[in-house]
């Protein structure tokens, strides 16, 4: 009787400290699984730092209602040698001016001193990477020009001719928090082109990436190829441009070197007529300045 | 007879146990940084605490990437710059209760001391703290001050006047009784 009132009473204590240890460590796993849940559901953010890695969009935009200014500037080639300073003596440049309306929305207007050209741009960011699940982003690019340069031997070119379409759809994954990824198939159309054998609409497929060695630092490059038998009455070379991304605060500088002059879709995917090998290479930078308008 | 005492000591034990541990999914902890050229402020309102009036201890688990920013370039920085939430994604804080928190519901004022981690290191944090206790409910509050350097946050001198050495963060945690 009393050996087994011991046993009775012994069981019963351990299943109460039991029951009290058991539910200290699930609290703490509760919470845990709290924690991770949350965690599942979230976005992945910068994927890269800049809205472009150096002409190629990325998949970033201005968040909402904040304004990004941008100076985009190229040198004269490296291989004008002394005599052009290395191409120093010779700039072209592109302003831009980006505001998100949301924060997967931003519309963009920039002109470029290349053939005096305008742009508008549409940029939408249409998936987002997740912690699970998704596993890429994507963002549309939509982007129109219309260049003003006159030329008196050609009459005939009117608003419509000078206009051309570029569409981008830019597929992005960060892989670690210091290499990301993106290909990006292009399509270009030309209202018109310089000979009817050209085609008018061209396509091409991009590849870019970074690979970050500081916080606040990144190796970034691109390579645009554009689809053969596209563009015949012209020499034209794919662009290939690298450049180092540095981040202070509100500033992205982005030094680049680039075989293109063009810095919109339509000038750097089809009108490269820069060559690496025969050092037609363009040294410049992007500046973006973000201003933001919220309260 | 013996055995009618042990175990009616033992319930005693357990029911109290069960009754005074209290947890919330959607706790608040905001900060602030103040400086003459740059305010900043962050809002995480999916904080994971616990709080056990039995043990008086309480626990604190929130994702960084859980703070929301007014500005989306600011969340980035804090995320990828400062706390580098990639490395460290959560933050928390597990302390114990001094000073007398009753059942019966009212306001009670105590110290919180205990252990925060951020950034990947840990430091002892105390701070006083108001518990509100109601019906089935303790809603904890606390505010403190923490420094980045504390935390091996580095703050680059271009962006020094725009950030505060000290930030100033808030906690409210409304958590509600467990049920087994």
């Amino acid at each position: 009787m009393d050996m087994q009132r011991r046993i009775i009473q012994t069981i019963f204590l351990l299943l109460v400290c039991g029951r009290m240890m058991a539910q200290d460590s699930s609290l703490m796993k509760m919470m845990d699984d709290a924690v991770a849940e949350s965690q599942k559901g979230q976005v992945v953010t910068g994927t890269f730092k800049a809205t472009q890695i150096v002409n190629l969009p990325t998949v970033e935009s201005p968040g909402k209602k904040s304004l990004q200014f941008m100076i985009m500037h190229r040198f004269g080639k490296l291989n004008g040698g002394a005599y052009e300073l290395f191409g120093l003596d010779n700039a072209s440049i592109r302003f831009a001016l980006d505001y998100g309306i949301t924060d997967r929305f931003s519309v963009g207007l920039g002109r470029s001193s290349v053939d005096k050209t305008f742009d508008g741009s549409l940029k939408y960011k249409l998936l987002q990477q997740k912690e699970t699940g998704m596993p890429i982003s994507v963002s549309l690019y939509g982007l129109i020009t219309n260049y003003t340069q006159r030329y008196t031997d050609k009459p005939y070119l009117d608003a419509g001719y000078r206009t051309a379409y570029t569409t981008q759809v830019i597929i992005a994954k960060k892989f670690s928090s210091a290499f990301s990824f993106e290909v990006v198939p292009s399509w270009i159309h030309y209202n018109i082109t310089p000979t009817p054998e050209d085609k008018n609409d061209l396509f091409a497929v991009s590849a870019g990436g970074r690979l970050k060695f500081t916080k606040r630092m990144s190796v970034n490059a691109e390579y645009n190829y554009l689809l053969r038998n596209q563009v015949v009455s012209t020499k034209v070379y794919d662009a290939i441009s690298g450049g180092i991304d540095i981040e202070t605060g509100g500033h992205v500088f982005q030094l680049v070197f680039t075989n293109a002059a063009g810095m919109v879709g339509p000038y750097y995917l089809a009108k490269t007529d820069g060559s690496w090998g025969k050092g037609d290479i363009y040294f410049g930078f992007n500046i973006t300045r973000n201003f933001n308008f919220k309260k | 007879m013996k055995l009618m005492y042990v175990m009616a000591l033992a319930s005693l034990l357990y029911l109290p146990a069960k009754a005074q541990t209290f947890m919330t999914r959607n706790g608040k902890v905001n900060f602030y940084s103040k400086t003459p050229l740059e305010d900043i402020k962050a809002e995480n309102r999916q904080v994971v605490a616990a709080i056990d009036l039995g043990k008086k201890t309480v626990a604190l688990t929130l994702l960084q990437k859980n703070f929301l920013f007014e500005k989306q370039l600011m969340q980035d920085h804090y995320n990828e710059n400062y706390v580098e939430s990639d490395k460290f994604p959560k933050a928390q804080f597990t302390g114990t209760i001094t000073g007398n928190v009753g059942t019966t519901p009212g306001t009670y004022k105590v110290q919180i001391s205990g252990n925060l981690t951020l950034h990947g290191v840990t430091k002892p944090v105390s701070a006083p703290a108001e518990f509100e206790v109601a019906d089935g409910k303790v809603t904890g509050k606390a505010d403190f001050k923490v420094k980045p350097s504390d935390f091996d946050i580095k703050i680059p001198s271009l962006v020094k006047d725009k950030i505060a050495s000290e930030i100033s963060v808030q906690v409210v945690a409304a958590c509600t009784a467990l049920s087994k």
